[in-house]
């Protein structure tokens, strides 16, 4: 399976990533700068956390409107696998491919730590290793990772089973303790913790792995005859 | 040239933690006599006479400039700016 990794000026979690897909599970991947990148040919698009653009006007937003995020809409319309993790988040916010918005943490404190996490659905392409209300725990590290959205869409996010993960403690004031949301067709995932940063043991915690995991064996299923 | 002075502001109802130690920090300094404080951006744009500037800036707002899930606009239209 062949993962595309998306960088952008300031993301930093780029390597993270490449080595959860790459090292850690031995799959194929590239490091693709957004400006020259031909996407079609990837199987999963793996957007990383960082300060893209150095987090003007509002985290995100700059990546959001980049060229490449008409190819990464095309990509999430073809059901291609998107993650989107932590800065990679709000840019999935910010290209309207995920709904709601992020807002300073609560306390207005950057976080990084590590944080129990739910669950919520294993149903989902990413978290199908997982069991149902597996109890994980990954870092985080944000300043703005308060996620809001109106009453009618939280509604929707749980009427459509679309909330994934959930915080066991909210740190950062989130509605409905949520830390990862999967879009209306579950194939494009965003979450505030890192995964990518909890690939190995001797990291603190591999719980991220079955994430990463979860992806190539749905892809091969789907895939690779006889898989 | 025109000049758009544009004001972005979270919505009612949003959260607003940093509004919040603003308030804070001006009780300890004593005004205990503000009851809210929001925080907000204010931009200038400078733009060319036959610009469609209301058209465009509504464009410019929800396109990048706000966004229209956490906050709202306005903006003042200045003519005759010279450069």
């Amino acid at each position: 399976m062949k993962f595309a990794v998306v960088v952008f000026p300031g993301s930093n979690c780029d390597r993270d990533m490449y080595y959860a897909v790459k090292d850690a599970l031995g799959e194929e991947a590239d490091f693709v700068w957004y400006q020259d990148a031909n996407l079609a040919n990837y199987d999963a698009i793996l957007l990383p956390g960082g300060f893209s653009y150095g987090d003007y006007l509002r985290s995100g937003a700059i990546a959001s409107t980049s060229h490449i995020m008409d190819q990464i809409k095309t990509e999430a319309s073809n059901g291609t696998p998107i993650l989107g993790v932590c800065n990679g988040f709000q840019v999935l916010l910010e290209a309207q491919l995920l709904p709601g918005a992020m807002l300073r943490n609560e306390r207005l404190k950057f976080m990084c730590h590590q944080e129990g996490l739910i669950v919520q659905n294993n149903q989902t392409l990413f978290t199908s290793e997982y069991a149902a209300l597996e109890t994980i725990t990954l870092p985080i590290a944000h300043g703005e990772g308060n996620y809001f959205c109106d009453d009618t869409t939280y509604q929707q996010l749980q009427s459509n089973n679309q909330i994934v993960f959930t915080y066991e403690n909210n740190p950062n004031g989130s509605i409905g303790d949520i830390a990862g949301i999967v879009n209306k067709d579950g194939n494009v995932l965003g979450m505030m913790p890192h995964p990518e940063r909890a690939s190995d043991a001797i990291l603190g915690s591999d719980d991220g792995i079955k994430l990463f995991q979860s992806i190539v064996n749905n892809w091969r299923e789907t895939y690779v005859a006889g898989a | 040239m025109k000049k758009i002075n544009l004001y972005i502001t979270l919505k009612q109802g949003v959260l607003d933690p940093q509004g919040k130690a603003v308030q804070e920090s001006l009780h300890t300094l004593g005004y205990t006599a503000v009851k809210q404080a929001r925080v907000g951006k204010y931009m200038e744009l400078i733009v060319e006479d036959d610009a469609n500037v209301e058209q465009q800036i509504e464009e410019m707002c929800t396109k990048l400039l706000a966004n229209p899930v956490i906050e709202d606009y306005t903006y003042i239209v200045e003519e005759g700016i010279v450069q």
